[in-house]
């Protein structure tokens, strides 16, 4: 039975019920019951944001609190992933990949390929990402394509909370090491969810709005920001199409190749920065395989090659606007619309 | 046999003989190969340090785990990773531990409990952790050894894992295989004690520092520890002094040694000398029993680099294969 609950509540859900379904589930990470070892209660928090709350009283020392030491908790997250557990690690924000990049680049990334086929990493390690917060630069910034990039890895971000509960399920079932990346500015957002279990397969985009002018890519936050976009488009006779990549690694090319071969036009918009991003990704692999059925060169929508500021004022010009994304599919149909 | 002043049975003396020879052998046939321009990239070698990787190991079994160094080929053979394997892997081949896909710095075989040599300096510490923790979890008694040199004693992630290992009495032994050497800068330089127990104090961890150099007094330590650890007394570190008789990396011209450093080293303080000297001249194995464990080991030695350079190669699909369980 599908009832609203929040993207929040669904990551709790999901945790909770594959925690049920299989004891090799741990789940560790800073503040995740919160008040280890403090005189007052425990699961005070429940996560920085409460996401993780009530699990503690539900499933014990399944849950840790760990101390502020990044790289050793990540670490031995992947160490016992490689000794048939399945880790569910928090690492707060995604912003402090620089203190355990090395855990999850040279060693998670990498053992099953460096060692001939024979390790497995069943790790999840879920972070929050996005701007928005007023949280400044070293606590939302959109670092996707970092994962994106490292072979071995696959990074995930959904954009509601149906999505977020299918996707942590498949997280923690699939047996390679997966980047969860939660969009802090999410967590409220409340969808339709199913009280059941269900896992939603990575590589499969999902078409969150039709239509035949132009094709808008995007994940997370900004798919919001698309559909608003295509809302204001529609009214001046522009149908936008919005595909919601929901998995950058791995992810469906072929729905996105299907959907600019039938609309002609291309808009990437991506809350990261723009070099080496999702958004120059997804514009050269069609630019690549496409070119015959492009109108007009692919556009990009993407916070600028700035760290993410402070004042409110500023961080609401860094996050990709509607306005801006409707902007560019302007340009991809700027010729069609003067001839 | 009466005369065996040792913990050890003769069978188990002999064990641990060979381990060690194997050990060294290896290293010292790849010193010879390497010179040939036969073997891709980089080899670090164990030789002279084999008393260390003998005297812990031989307290594990393959529910325990180790989270070994780039200079990784001793603890591999100690923990039971096929020496043709490993030979084959050194040389890039298809039949090799990795099938050809890791090289000297990456060899592992999880079946073993061999979590892998790594090239990055002390991030097995945390790994090994999660190892102790899925120990824990499963209640199998299982312990996890991490090593580092004086080098890695200095990396975050060391320090990090010795308070995580405590705060969670995880069943984990930090060994520090203490050469002197990190690559080629000492470690009375870089790191800040005299003692790695002093360091394991500042983490609530017992320490203890043994001669690296003599298998018993390592075997003996190690066996404290790990009893311990498997019995739930939590984590504890262990300092092996030890020697490094070749470079930082094969290629290495080791000028910042001594002047005759390493010939001293060989002559007095070779670990596989000061065992058999020590277990022969009780009478608790011959020296015809040794001499035959050396020739063993040899021939051993020789048919895996034989079968090493003539194994195939690598089949170019095995480029892009092995990079998720699936995609």
């Amino acid at each position: 039975m599908a009832r609203k609950i929040s993207y929040k509540q669904a990551i709790n859900e999901a945790l909770d019920l594959e925690m049920r379904r299989d004891p090799t589930v741990i789940v560790l990470g800073e503040d995740i019951v919160g008040g280890a070892g403090a005189p007052g209660e425990l699961d005070a928090w429940g996560g920085v944001l409460g996401v993780t709350k009530g699990l503690h009283a539900k499933h014990g020392n399944r849950l840790m609190d760990t101390p502020l030491s990044e790289s050793a908790y990540i670490g031995a997250a992947i160490g016992a992933a490689a000794c048939g557990m399945r880790p569910v690690a928090e690492l707060m924000f995604l912003d402090f990949m620089g203190v355990c990049f090395d855990q999850i680049l040279n060693q998670a990334a990498k053992f099953k390929y460096m060692f001939g086929g024979k390790a497995k990493t069943p790790v999840v390690i879920r972070a929050m990402v996005g701007a928005g917060f007023r949280a400044a630069a070293q606590h939302s910034q959109m670092l996707t394509p970092m994962f994106t990039h490292v072979p071995g890895l696959k990074v995930v971000c959904p954009s509601n909370a149906y999505d977020a509960k299918g996707l942590l399920i498949q997280s923690i079932r699939d047996d390679d090491p997966v980047i969860f990346c939660e969009h802090k500015a999410l967590y409220g957002s409340e969808a339709d969810v199913p009280e059941e279990s269900y896992a939603i397969p990575f590589g499969e985009a999902n078409v969150v709005r039709e239509g035949k002018d132009v094709t808008i890519v995007s994940y997370g936050l900004t798919v919001h920001r698309a559909l608003d976009a295509a809302e204001k488009l529609a009214k001046s006779g522009v149908q936008a199409e919005v595909i919601d990549l929901r998995t950058l690694s791995p992810i469906d090319w072929d729905t996105v190749i299907e959907s600019v071969e039938n609309t002609g036009r291309l808009v990437v918009v991506d809350e990261a920065n723009p070099r080496c991003s999702i958004a120059s990704d997804v514009a050269s692999y069609v630019a690549q395989n496409a070119f015959g059925a492009l109108k007009a060169a692919p556009q990009m929508v993407t916070a600028p090659h700035t760290p993410v500021p402070f004042s409110p004022v500023l961080e609401d010009l860094y996050i990709p606007s509607a306005d801006a994304i409707a902007a560019a599919v302007n340009k991809t149909t700027a010729r069609a619309l003067a001839a | 046999m009466t005369n065996n002043p040792f913990p050890l049975s003769k069978d188990e003396l002999l064990a641990a003989y060979r381990t060690m020879r194997t050990i060294r052998d290896f290293e010292e046939r790849l010193h010879v190969e390497f010179a040939k321009g036969d073997i891709p990239g980089f080899v670090h070698l164990y030789a002279g340090e084999e008393a260390c990787a003998a005297g812990i190991m031989m307290h594990l079994t393959d529910i325990d785990r180790i989270a070994s160094t780039h200079r990784g080929h001793g603890h591999c053979i100690a923990k039971g990773v096929d020496v043709h394997e490993m030979m084959a892997e050194i040389y890039g081949k298809a039949t090799g531990a990795c099938r050809g896909k890791g090289g000297s710095m990456h060899i592992a075989d999880l079946s073993k409990g061999m979590m892998g040599a790594n090239g990055i300096l002390g991030a097995g510490a945390p790994l090994i952790c999660g190892a102790g923790l899925a120990a824990k979890f499963r209640g199998d008694g299982g312990v996890g050894i991490t090593f580092f040199g004086d080098g890695a004693s200095n990396q975050g992630t060391v320090l990090e894992s010795m308070n995580l290992a405590a705060i969670w009495n995880l069943p984990v032994i930090f060994v520090v295989e203490n050469n002197g050497y990190a690559e080629s800068t000492s470690v009375e330089y870089a790191t800040a004690v005299d003692s790695y127990v002093d360091r394991a104090a500042g983490f609530g961890l017992p320490g203890v520092t043994v001669d690296g150099t003599d298998f018993f007094a390592v075997h003996e330590a190690a066996g404290e520890v790990i009893r311990r650890a498997r019995e739930g007394g939590g984590p504890a570190l262990l300092e092996c002094k030890t020697i490094r008789f070749f470079g930082h990396f094969e290629g290495d011209a080791q000028t910042y040694k001594a002047k005759g450093e390493n010939d001293y080293n060989r002559e007095h303080r070779d670990c596989l000398r000061i065992f058999a000297n020590r277990v022969t001249s009780a009478g608790a194995v011959s020296e015809a029993e040794i001499a035959l464990v050396d020739r063993e080991v040899a021939s051993l030695i020789d048919a895996a680099v034989e079968s090493a350079k003539g194994a195939p190669l690598p089949s170019p699909r095995e480029l892009l294969t092995d990079v998720y369980v699936a995609y």
